[in-house]
Protein backbone atom coordinates (compact mmCIF):
# COMPACT_ATOMS: atom_id res chain seq x y z
CA UNK A 1 0.00 0.00 0.00
CA UNK A 2 1.19 3.35 -0.48
CA UNK A 3 1.73 6.12 2.26
CA UNK A 4 -0.49 8.91 1.79
CA UNK A 5 -0.31 10.38 5.00
CA UNK A 6 1.39 14.35 5.72
CA UNK A 7 2.11 13.68 9.14
CA UNK A 8 2.80 10.46 11.28
CA UNK A 9 0.95 11.45 15.04
CA UNK A 10 -0.34 8.19 16.11
CA UNK A 11 -0.55 4.84 15.71
CA UNK A 12 -4.07 4.66 16.68
CA UNK A 13 -5.46 6.45 13.23
CA UNK A 14 -3.27 4.02 11.10
CA UNK A 15 -4.75 1.49 9.16
CA UNK A 16 -2.97 -2.23 9.19
CA UNK A 17 -1.37 -1.70 5.68
CA UNK A 18 -0.57 1.59 6.10
CA UNK A 19 2.02 0.25 9.62
CA UNK A 20 3.17 -2.94 7.60
CA UNK A 21 4.26 -0.32 4.49
CA UNK A 22 6.11 1.45 7.47
CA UNK A 23 7.60 -1.73 8.65
CA UNK A 24 8.15 -3.31 5.63
CA UNK A 25 10.02 -0.15 3.87
CA UNK A 26 12.24 -0.50 7.58
CA UNK A 27 13.25 -3.51 6.74
CA UNK A 28 14.22 -3.11 3.17
CA UNK A 29 16.20 -0.16 4.92
CA UNK A 30 18.16 -2.42 7.60
CA UNK A 31 20.58 -3.31 5.12
CA UNK A 32 22.35 -0.12 5.07
CA UNK A 33 23.28 0.00 8.58
CA UNK A 34 25.89 -2.88 7.27
CA UNK A 35 27.74 -1.09 4.29
CA UNK A 36 30.47 0.25 4.16
CA UNK A 37 29.67 3.42 3.30
CA UNK A 38 26.39 4.14 5.52
CA UNK A 39 24.76 6.62 3.23
CA UNK A 40 22.08 7.29 0.18
CA UNK A 41 20.92 9.98 -1.19
CA UNK A 42 16.68 9.97 -1.47
CA UNK A 43 16.78 12.72 0.58
CA UNK A 44 19.63 15.51 -0.66
CA UNK A 45 18.99 18.70 -0.04
CA UNK A 46 15.77 18.09 2.65
CA UNK A 47 15.81 19.26 5.89
CA UNK A 48 15.01 17.42 8.65
CA UNK A 49 14.51 19.95 12.44
CA UNK A 50 14.48 17.41 15.51
CA UNK A 51 12.29 19.35 18.14
CA UNK A 52 12.75 18.11 21.14
CA UNK A 53 11.14 19.67 24.88
CA UNK A 54 12.01 16.58 26.73
CA UNK A 55 15.08 15.06 27.32
CA UNK A 56 15.92 11.96 25.05
CA UNK A 57 19.15 10.32 24.27
CA UNK A 58 17.75 7.12 21.87
CA UNK A 59 15.38 8.48 20.07
CA UNK A 60 16.91 12.27 19.17
CA UNK A 61 20.01 10.42 18.21
CA UNK A 62 17.77 7.74 16.21
CA UNK A 63 16.47 10.33 13.91
CA UNK A 64 19.82 12.36 13.88
CA UNK A 65 21.19 9.30 12.44
CA UNK A 66 18.22 8.38 10.02
CA UNK A 67 18.51 11.85 8.74
CA UNK A 68 22.20 11.86 7.77
CA UNK A 69 22.19 8.01 6.55
CA UNK A 70 19.51 9.39 3.73
CA UNK A 71 21.18 12.22 3.14
CA UNK A 72 18.75 14.94 4.88
CA UNK A 73 20.47 17.97 6.58
CA UNK A 74 19.35 17.36 10.08
CA UNK A 75 18.87 20.31 12.55
CA UNK A 76 18.75 19.68 16.48
CA UNK A 77 16.64 22.21 18.36
CA UNK A 78 16.45 21.54 22.04
CA UNK A 79 14.39 23.93 24.37
CA UNK A 80 16.95 24.15 26.90
CA UNK A 81 19.21 26.94 25.57
CA UNK A 82 16.90 27.97 22.91
CA UNK A 83 14.06 31.00 22.63
CA UNK A 84 11.66 28.40 24.38
CA UNK A 85 13.79 29.09 27.75
CA UNK A 86 12.95 32.93 27.07
CA UNK A 87 9.38 32.28 27.32
CA UNK A 88 8.43 31.79 23.43
CA UNK A 89 5.65 30.15 22.87
CA UNK A 90 5.32 26.48 21.28
CA UNK A 91 3.60 27.79 18.30
CA UNK A 92 5.70 30.62 17.76
CA UNK A 93 9.18 28.68 18.10
CA UNK A 94 7.50 26.20 15.36
CA UNK A 95 6.42 29.12 13.21
CA UNK A 96 9.63 30.24 13.19
CA UNK A 97 11.33 27.11 12.66
CA UNK A 98 8.76 26.26 9.94
CA UNK A 99 9.88 30.22 8.55
CA UNK A 100 12.91 28.27 7.35
CA UNK A 101 11.24 25.74 5.25
CA UNK A 102 12.12 22.56 6.60
CA UNK A 103 10.59 19.37 4.81
CA UNK A 104 9.94 17.16 8.52
CA UNK A 105 9.76 18.19 11.93
CA UNK A 106 10.10 15.66 14.30
CA UNK A 107 8.58 16.98 17.59
CA UNK A 108 9.31 15.79 21.50
CA UNK A 109 6.78 17.46 23.79
CA UNK A 110 5.46 16.27 27.20
CA UNK A 111 2.25 18.09 26.35
CA UNK A 112 -0.19 14.92 24.97
CA UNK A 113 -1.22 16.50 21.39
CA UNK A 114 1.63 19.11 21.01
CA UNK A 115 2.65 17.31 17.74
CA UNK A 116 -1.27 17.23 15.93
CA UNK A 117 -1.20 21.01 16.68
CA UNK A 118 1.93 21.06 14.67
CA UNK A 119 0.54 19.18 12.30
CA UNK A 120 -2.55 22.11 12.03
CA UNK A 121 -0.25 24.89 11.89
CA UNK A 122 2.44 24.09 9.90
CA UNK A 123 2.40 22.68 6.21
CA UNK A 124 5.51 20.58 6.42
CA UNK A 125 5.88 17.12 7.44
CA UNK A 126 5.47 16.60 11.41
CA UNK A 127 6.63 13.54 13.25
CA UNK A 128 5.39 12.59 16.94
CA UNK A 129 8.59 11.62 18.70
CA UNK A 130 6.56 11.25 21.89
CA UNK A 131 4.23 13.45 23.63
CA UNK A 132 2.91 13.15 27.48
CA UNK A 133 1.36 9.83 27.91
CA UNK A 134 -0.20 10.17 24.56
CA UNK A 135 1.76 8.32 22.07
CA UNK A 136 5.15 7.46 20.89
CA UNK A 137 4.47 5.62 17.18
CA UNK A 138 8.00 5.72 15.88
CA UNK A 139 9.16 3.04 18.96
CA UNK A 140 5.72 0.60 18.37
CA UNK A 141 7.11 0.24 14.72
CA UNK A 142 10.86 -0.69 15.91
CA UNK A 143 9.12 -2.89 18.46
CA UNK A 144 7.00 -4.20 15.98
CA UNK A 145 9.97 -4.96 13.94
CA UNK A 146 11.90 -6.68 16.26
CA UNK A 147 9.17 -8.80 16.72
CA UNK A 148 8.39 -9.96 12.98
CA UNK A 149 12.25 -10.25 12.87
CA UNK A 150 12.61 -12.37 15.82
CA UNK A 151 9.05 -14.45 15.30
CA UNK A 152 8.15 -14.13 11.32
CA UNK A 153 4.78 -12.65 11.70
CA UNK A 154 2.47 -11.10 14.26
CA UNK A 155 -0.98 -12.45 13.64
CA UNK A 156 -2.14 -14.59 16.60
CA UNK A 157 1.38 -13.71 18.59
CA UNK A 158 0.49 -13.30 22.52
CA UNK A 159 2.00 -9.78 24.53
CA UNK A 160 2.49 -8.77 27.70
CA UNK A 161 2.86 -5.52 28.68
CA UNK A 162 4.47 -5.07 32.47
CA UNK A 163 4.56 -2.01 34.17
CA UNK A 164 3.40 1.34 34.37
CA UNK A 165 1.11 1.07 31.50
CA UNK A 166 -0.78 4.56 32.52
CA UNK A 167 1.73 6.83 32.09
CA UNK A 168 3.87 5.35 28.90
CA UNK A 169 2.84 6.56 25.58
CA UNK A 170 4.69 3.69 24.65
CA UNK A 171 2.13 0.89 26.37
CA UNK A 172 -0.66 2.66 24.35
CA UNK A 173 0.83 2.95 20.59
CA UNK A 174 2.13 -0.57 20.99
CA UNK A 175 -1.15 -2.02 21.97
CA UNK A 176 -3.17 0.22 19.07
CA UNK A 177 -0.50 -1.53 17.06
CA UNK A 178 -0.44 -5.04 18.48
CA UNK A 179 -4.21 -5.01 18.18
CA UNK A 180 -4.33 -3.84 14.73
CA UNK A 181 -2.02 -6.61 13.41
CA UNK A 182 -3.76 -9.61 15.16
CA UNK A 183 -1.67 -9.95 18.44
CA UNK A 184 -3.04 -10.55 22.02
CA UNK A 185 -2.74 -7.91 24.64
CA UNK A 186 -2.22 -8.59 28.18
CA UNK A 187 -1.18 -5.51 30.24
CA UNK A 188 -0.29 -5.98 33.97
CA UNK A 189 1.13 -3.99 36.27
CA UNK A 190 -0.02 -2.57 39.99
CA UNK A 191 -3.53 -1.33 39.88
CA UNK A 192 -2.70 2.29 39.96
CA UNK A 193 -0.81 1.65 37.05
CA UNK A 194 -3.56 -0.11 34.85
CA UNK A 195 -5.57 2.80 32.77
CA UNK A 196 -8.83 2.14 32.55
CA UNK A 197 -8.50 1.95 28.23
CA UNK A 198 -6.99 -0.96 28.59
CA UNK A 199 -9.89 -2.95 28.29
CA UNK A 200 -11.56 -1.00 25.96
CA UNK A 201 -9.04 -1.53 23.95
CA UNK A 202 -9.27 -5.10 24.67
CA UNK A 203 -6.64 -5.49 26.40
CA UNK A 204 -6.73 -8.51 29.50
CA UNK A 205 -5.69 -7.17 32.87
CA UNK A 206 -3.31 -9.10 34.81
CA UNK A 207 -2.09 -7.97 38.74
CA UNK A 208 0.00 -10.66 38.98
CA UNK A 209 3.29 -11.04 37.14
CA UNK A 210 3.52 -14.90 37.56
CA UNK A 211 0.30 -15.14 35.38
CA UNK A 212 1.07 -12.58 32.66
CA UNK A 213 4.28 -13.85 31.69
CA UNK A 214 3.08 -17.29 31.19
CA UNK A 215 2.77 -18.93 27.33
CA UNK A 216 3.11 -14.74 26.05
CA UNK A 217 5.63 -14.69 23.25
CA UNK A 218 6.83 -11.64 23.95
CA UNK A 219 7.38 -9.72 27.34
CA UNK A 220 7.46 -5.84 27.19
CA UNK A 221 8.92 -4.27 30.92
CA UNK A 222 8.33 -1.08 30.76
CA UNK A 223 10.47 1.55 32.68
CA UNK A 224 9.16 2.64 36.47
CA UNK A 225 9.19 6.88 36.39
CA UNK A 226 10.94 6.93 39.70
CA UNK A 227 8.53 10.40 40.41
CA UNK A 228 5.63 8.05 40.46
CA UNK A 229 6.69 6.61 43.79
CA UNK A 230 6.19 10.18 44.93
CA UNK A 231 3.28 10.79 43.70
CA UNK A 232 2.01 7.92 45.79
CA UNK A 233 0.75 5.23 43.04
CA UNK A 234 3.68 2.66 44.27
CA UNK A 235 4.51 2.11 47.87
CA UNK A 236 7.98 1.88 47.28
CA UNK A 237 10.79 0.91 44.79
CA UNK A 238 11.58 -2.02 46.08
CA UNK A 239 8.35 -3.46 46.66
CA UNK A 240 7.64 -2.86 42.96
CA UNK A 241 10.59 -4.49 42.34
CA UNK A 242 9.85 -7.61 44.71
CA UNK A 243 6.51 -7.95 42.72
CA UNK A 244 6.88 -6.64 39.28
CA UNK A 245 10.73 -7.19 38.63
CA UNK A 246 11.51 -9.63 35.76
CA UNK A 247 14.07 -11.83 37.31
CA UNK A 248 15.33 -14.95 35.69
CA UNK A 249 14.36 -17.11 38.08
CA UNK A 250 10.45 -16.17 37.62
CA UNK A 251 11.40 -16.23 33.87
CA UNK A 252 12.59 -20.11 34.20
CA UNK A 253 9.61 -20.91 36.53
CA UNK A 254 7.11 -19.23 34.28
CA UNK A 255 7.61 -17.96 31.20
CA UNK A 256 8.39 -19.80 27.45
CA UNK A 257 11.74 -21.00 26.55
CA UNK A 258 11.46 -18.84 23.18
CA UNK A 259 10.01 -15.93 25.16
CA UNK A 260 11.24 -12.12 23.64
CA UNK A 261 12.34 -10.02 26.33
CA UNK A 262 11.61 -6.24 25.56
CA UNK A 263 12.29 -2.86 26.57
CA UNK A 264 12.04 0.47 25.61
CA UNK A 265 14.82 2.20 27.58
CA UNK A 266 16.17 3.10 29.30
CA UNK A 267 16.44 0.27 31.97
CA UNK A 268 16.44 0.89 35.80
CA UNK A 269 18.26 -2.32 36.41
CA UNK A 270 17.05 -4.20 39.79
CA UNK A 271 13.86 -2.44 39.60
CA UNK A 272 11.59 -3.63 36.18
CA UNK A 273 14.68 -5.73 35.22
CA UNK A 274 17.32 -8.04 36.70
CA UNK A 275 20.56 -7.03 34.78
CA UNK A 276 21.22 -10.80 34.27
CA UNK A 277 17.60 -10.56 32.06
CA UNK A 278 18.40 -7.11 30.75
CA UNK A 279 21.57 -8.73 29.24
CA UNK A 280 20.27 -12.14 28.97
CA UNK A 281 19.71 -14.46 25.65
CA UNK A 282 16.02 -13.81 25.60
CA UNK A 283 16.86 -10.02 25.87
CA UNK A 284 16.48 -8.10 22.31
CA UNK A 285 16.50 -4.80 23.83
CA UNK A 286 19.96 -3.87 21.76
CA UNK A 287 18.06 -5.10 18.68
CA UNK A 288 15.20 -2.50 19.17
CA UNK A 289 17.47 0.02 19.47
CA UNK A 290 19.04 -0.80 15.78
CA UNK A 291 15.66 -1.48 14.56
CA UNK A 292 15.31 2.12 15.86
CA UNK A 293 17.28 3.71 12.99
CA UNK A 294 15.50 1.80 10.28
CA UNK A 295 12.20 2.36 11.48
CA UNK A 296 13.45 6.11 11.76
CA UNK A 297 14.69 6.26 8.06
CA UNK A 298 11.77 4.65 6.99
CA UNK A 299 8.89 6.95 8.57
CA UNK A 300 11.43 10.10 6.87
CA UNK A 301 11.67 8.62 3.43
CA UNK A 302 7.97 8.44 3.52
CA UNK A 303 6.80 11.46 4.66
CA UNK A 304 9.84 13.35 2.64
CA UNK A 305 10.75 11.33 0.01
CA UNK A 306 8.03 11.80 -2.63
CA UNK A 307 6.65 15.03 -3.84
CA UNK A 308 7.25 18.45 -2.05
CA UNK A 309 5.78 21.47 -1.38
CA UNK A 310 2.09 20.71 -2.08
CA UNK A 311 -0.71 18.11 -0.28
CA UNK A 312 0.31 14.53 -0.99
CA UNK B 1 12.90 2.74 -17.26
CA UNK B 2 10.45 0.37 -17.79
CA UNK B 3 6.97 1.02 -18.70
CA UNK B 4 5.24 -1.81 -17.29
CA UNK B 5 1.48 -0.71 -17.41
CA UNK B 6 -0.58 -3.49 -16.34
CA UNK B 7 -3.55 -2.07 -18.99
CA UNK B 8 -1.56 -3.14 -22.09
CA UNK B 9 -3.19 -2.85 -25.76
CA UNK B 10 -0.95 -5.92 -27.25
CA UNK B 11 0.62 -5.26 -30.34
CA UNK B 12 3.03 -7.94 -31.03
CA UNK B 13 4.78 -10.49 -29.47
CA UNK B 14 8.64 -9.87 -29.49
CA UNK B 15 9.77 -13.06 -28.20
CA UNK B 16 8.09 -16.20 -27.52
CA UNK B 17 9.78 -18.37 -24.56
CA UNK B 18 11.95 -20.62 -26.79
CA UNK B 19 13.23 -17.04 -28.36
CA UNK B 20 13.78 -15.51 -24.62
CA UNK B 21 15.66 -18.62 -23.76
CA UNK B 22 18.03 -18.70 -26.79
CA UNK B 23 18.45 -14.87 -26.33
CA UNK B 24 19.40 -15.43 -22.60
CA UNK B 25 21.79 -18.56 -23.49
CA UNK B 26 23.82 -16.07 -26.68
CA UNK B 27 24.16 -13.38 -23.75
CA UNK B 28 25.82 -16.52 -21.30
CA UNK B 29 28.09 -17.59 -23.98
CA UNK B 30 29.03 -13.83 -24.57
CA UNK B 31 29.74 -12.89 -20.77
CA UNK B 32 32.36 -15.69 -20.68
CA UNK B 33 34.05 -15.02 -24.28
CA UNK B 34 34.34 -11.78 -23.03
CA UNK B 35 35.68 -12.30 -19.78
CA UNK B 36 37.51 -15.03 -20.68
CA UNK B 37 36.02 -17.36 -18.35
CA UNK B 38 33.73 -17.11 -15.60
CA UNK B 39 36.61 -15.88 -13.11
CA UNK B 40 35.48 -13.10 -10.76
CA UNK B 41 31.97 -12.74 -12.57
CA UNK B 42 29.28 -11.31 -10.23
CA UNK B 43 25.62 -10.69 -11.39
CA UNK B 44 23.83 -8.18 -9.47
CA UNK B 45 19.81 -7.95 -11.20
CA UNK B 46 17.61 -5.00 -10.30
CA UNK B 47 14.46 -5.66 -8.76
CA UNK B 48 12.13 -7.27 -9.58
CA UNK B 49 12.84 -8.58 -13.29
CA UNK B 50 16.65 -8.13 -13.58
CA UNK B 51 17.09 -10.37 -10.72
CA UNK B 52 15.27 -12.95 -11.93
CA UNK B 53 17.29 -12.79 -15.17
CA UNK B 54 20.09 -12.58 -13.66
CA UNK B 55 19.89 -15.51 -11.78
CA UNK B 56 18.95 -17.73 -15.14
CA UNK B 57 21.92 -16.87 -16.85
CA UNK B 58 23.92 -17.65 -13.87
CA UNK B 59 21.97 -20.91 -14.10
CA UNK B 60 23.17 -21.49 -17.53
CA UNK B 61 27.00 -19.94 -17.07
CA UNK B 62 26.78 -23.04 -14.63
CA UNK B 63 25.29 -25.06 -16.69
CA UNK B 64 28.15 -24.58 -19.53
CA UNK B 65 30.72 -23.23 -17.32
CA UNK B 66 30.34 -25.31 -14.47
CA UNK B 67 30.85 -22.31 -12.21
CA UNK B 68 28.30 -21.33 -10.04
CA UNK B 69 28.15 -17.25 -9.53
CA UNK B 70 26.81 -15.50 -6.97
CA UNK B 71 23.33 -13.57 -7.56
CA UNK B 72 22.21 -10.03 -6.04
CA UNK B 73 19.42 -7.72 -5.95
CA UNK B 74 19.89 -4.24 -6.21
CA UNK B 75 16.89 -1.97 -5.54
CA UNK B 76 17.36 1.80 -7.40
CA UNK B 77 14.38 3.63 -5.25
CA UNK B 78 17.03 5.29 -2.97
CA UNK B 79 18.78 6.97 -5.76
CA UNK B 80 16.42 8.02 -8.44
CA UNK B 81 17.02 11.25 -9.86
CA UNK B 82 12.49 11.28 -9.90
CA UNK B 83 12.21 10.57 -5.85
CA UNK B 84 10.62 14.57 -6.12
CA UNK B 85 8.46 13.97 -8.71
CA UNK B 86 6.30 10.94 -7.36
CA UNK B 87 4.57 10.04 -4.41
CA UNK B 88 6.16 8.31 -1.45
CA UNK B 89 8.78 5.85 -2.60
CA UNK B 90 8.33 1.83 -2.18
CA UNK B 91 11.67 0.58 -1.41
CA UNK B 92 12.48 -3.00 -1.56
CA UNK B 93 15.66 -4.54 -0.29
CA UNK B 94 18.46 -4.43 -1.77
CA UNK B 95 20.57 -7.43 -1.41
CA UNK B 96 23.95 -8.18 -2.33
CA UNK B 97 25.56 -10.82 0.36
CA UNK B 98 28.81 -10.86 -1.59
CA UNK B 99 31.68 -8.61 -1.82
CA UNK B 100 31.28 -6.54 -5.24
CA UNK B 101 35.99 -5.06 -4.83
CA UNK B 102 37.43 -5.83 -7.47
CA UNK B 103 34.85 -7.88 -8.94
CA UNK B 104 33.80 -7.55 -12.49
CA UNK B 105 29.88 -7.07 -12.35
CA UNK B 106 27.03 -7.71 -14.66
CA UNK B 107 24.36 -5.74 -14.47
CA UNK B 108 21.58 -7.30 -15.33
CA UNK B 109 17.81 -5.24 -16.22
CA UNK B 110 14.50 -6.63 -18.25
CA UNK B 111 14.22 -3.53 -20.71
CA UNK B 112 16.57 0.00 -21.35
CA UNK B 113 15.05 2.87 -21.88
CA UNK B 114 16.09 6.30 -20.80
CA UNK B 115 19.02 5.02 -18.92
CA UNK B 116 18.14 6.57 -16.00
CA UNK B 117 17.53 3.69 -13.97
CA UNK B 118 21.25 2.29 -14.93
CA UNK B 119 22.59 5.58 -13.87
CA UNK B 120 20.83 5.20 -10.48
CA UNK B 121 22.08 1.55 -10.66
CA UNK B 122 25.61 2.52 -11.42
CA UNK B 123 25.71 5.13 -8.06
CA UNK B 124 24.21 2.49 -5.52
CA UNK B 125 26.66 -0.40 -7.01
CA UNK B 126 29.53 1.83 -6.28
CA UNK B 127 28.58 3.55 -3.18
CA UNK B 128 28.63 -0.99 -2.19
CA UNK B 129 32.34 -0.97 -3.01
CA UNK B 130 34.64 -0.63 -5.91
CA UNK B 131 34.06 -3.26 -8.53
CA UNK B 132 37.02 -3.53 -11.25
CA UNK B 133 34.00 -3.29 -14.16
CA UNK B 134 30.81 -2.89 -14.41
CA UNK B 135 28.90 -4.17 -17.65
CA UNK B 136 25.29 -4.06 -18.99
CA UNK B 137 23.27 -7.20 -19.94
CA UNK B 138 19.31 -5.94 -21.21
CA UNK B 139 17.01 -8.36 -22.47
CA UNK B 140 15.37 -5.56 -24.54
CA UNK B 141 16.67 -2.24 -25.64
CA UNK B 142 14.05 -0.06 -26.90
CA UNK B 143 16.23 2.77 -27.56
CA UNK B 144 15.02 6.56 -26.52
CA UNK B 145 17.90 6.76 -24.46
CA UNK B 146 17.95 10.32 -22.34
CA UNK B 147 22.01 9.38 -21.24
CA UNK B 148 25.04 8.20 -22.65
CA UNK B 149 24.09 4.79 -21.23
CA UNK B 150 24.62 1.54 -24.01
CA UNK B 151 24.29 -2.42 -22.71
CA UNK B 152 27.28 -4.80 -23.10
CA UNK B 153 24.87 -7.33 -23.85
CA UNK B 154 21.38 -7.20 -25.59
CA UNK B 155 18.67 -9.84 -26.14
CA UNK B 156 16.98 -8.10 -28.34
CA UNK B 157 17.00 -4.71 -30.03
CA UNK B 158 13.64 -2.94 -30.75
CA UNK B 159 12.72 -0.07 -32.06
CA UNK B 160 9.60 1.33 -30.20
CA UNK B 161 7.77 4.62 -30.05
CA UNK B 162 8.16 6.45 -26.48
CA UNK B 163 3.95 5.58 -26.74
CA UNK B 164 4.60 2.39 -26.74
CA UNK B 165 5.04 0.13 -23.78
CA UNK B 166 7.48 -2.95 -23.29
CA UNK B 167 6.47 -6.07 -21.47
CA UNK B 168 8.84 -8.68 -20.18
CA UNK B 169 6.81 -11.06 -19.16
CA UNK B 170 8.62 -14.11 -16.77
CA UNK B 171 7.38 -17.50 -15.71
CA UNK B 172 8.58 -16.73 -11.84
CA UNK B 173 6.19 -13.63 -11.98
CA UNK B 174 3.39 -13.83 -14.82
CA UNK B 175 3.23 -17.59 -15.74
CA UNK B 176 4.56 -17.11 -18.58
CA UNK B 177 7.80 -16.40 -20.83
CA UNK B 178 7.58 -13.77 -23.79
CA UNK B 179 7.83 -10.49 -24.17
CA UNK B 180 5.24 -8.16 -25.85
CA UNK B 181 4.94 -4.68 -27.35
CA UNK B 182 1.36 -2.51 -26.78
CA UNK B 183 -0.10 0.49 -25.93
CA UNK B 184 -1.09 1.93 -22.90
CA UNK B 185 -5.36 1.59 -23.30
CA UNK B 186 -7.30 4.61 -23.32
CA UNK B 187 -8.88 5.17 -20.22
Amino acid sequence: MGWTRKDLLTIRELEPAEILTLIDTAASLEEIAGREIKKVPALRGKTVVNLFYENSTRTRTSFEIAGKWLSADVINFAASGSSAAKGESFVDTARNIAAMSPNVVVVRHSSSGAPALLARELSCAIVNAGDGAHEHPTQALLDLLTIRNKKGHFEGLSVAIVGDIAHSRVARSNIHGMKKLGMTVTVAGPPTLIPPYAQELGCKVSYRLEDAIRDVDVIMMLRLQQERMHAGLIPSLREYSRYWGLTLDRLAAHARPDVLIMHPGPVNRGVELSPEVADGPYSVILDQVAKGVAVRMAVLLLLAGGRSGEEK
Amino acid sequence: MTSRSSRLREKAEVLDASALDRALTRIAHEILERNGGAKDVTFVGLRTRGVTLAQRLAAKIAAIDGTTLPVGALDITLYRDDLNLRGAPVVRATDIPFSIKDKTVVLVDDVLFTGRTIRAALDALIDLGRPKMIQLAILVDRGHRELPIRPDYIGKNLPTSRREAVAVRLTEHDGEDRVVIGEPEEA
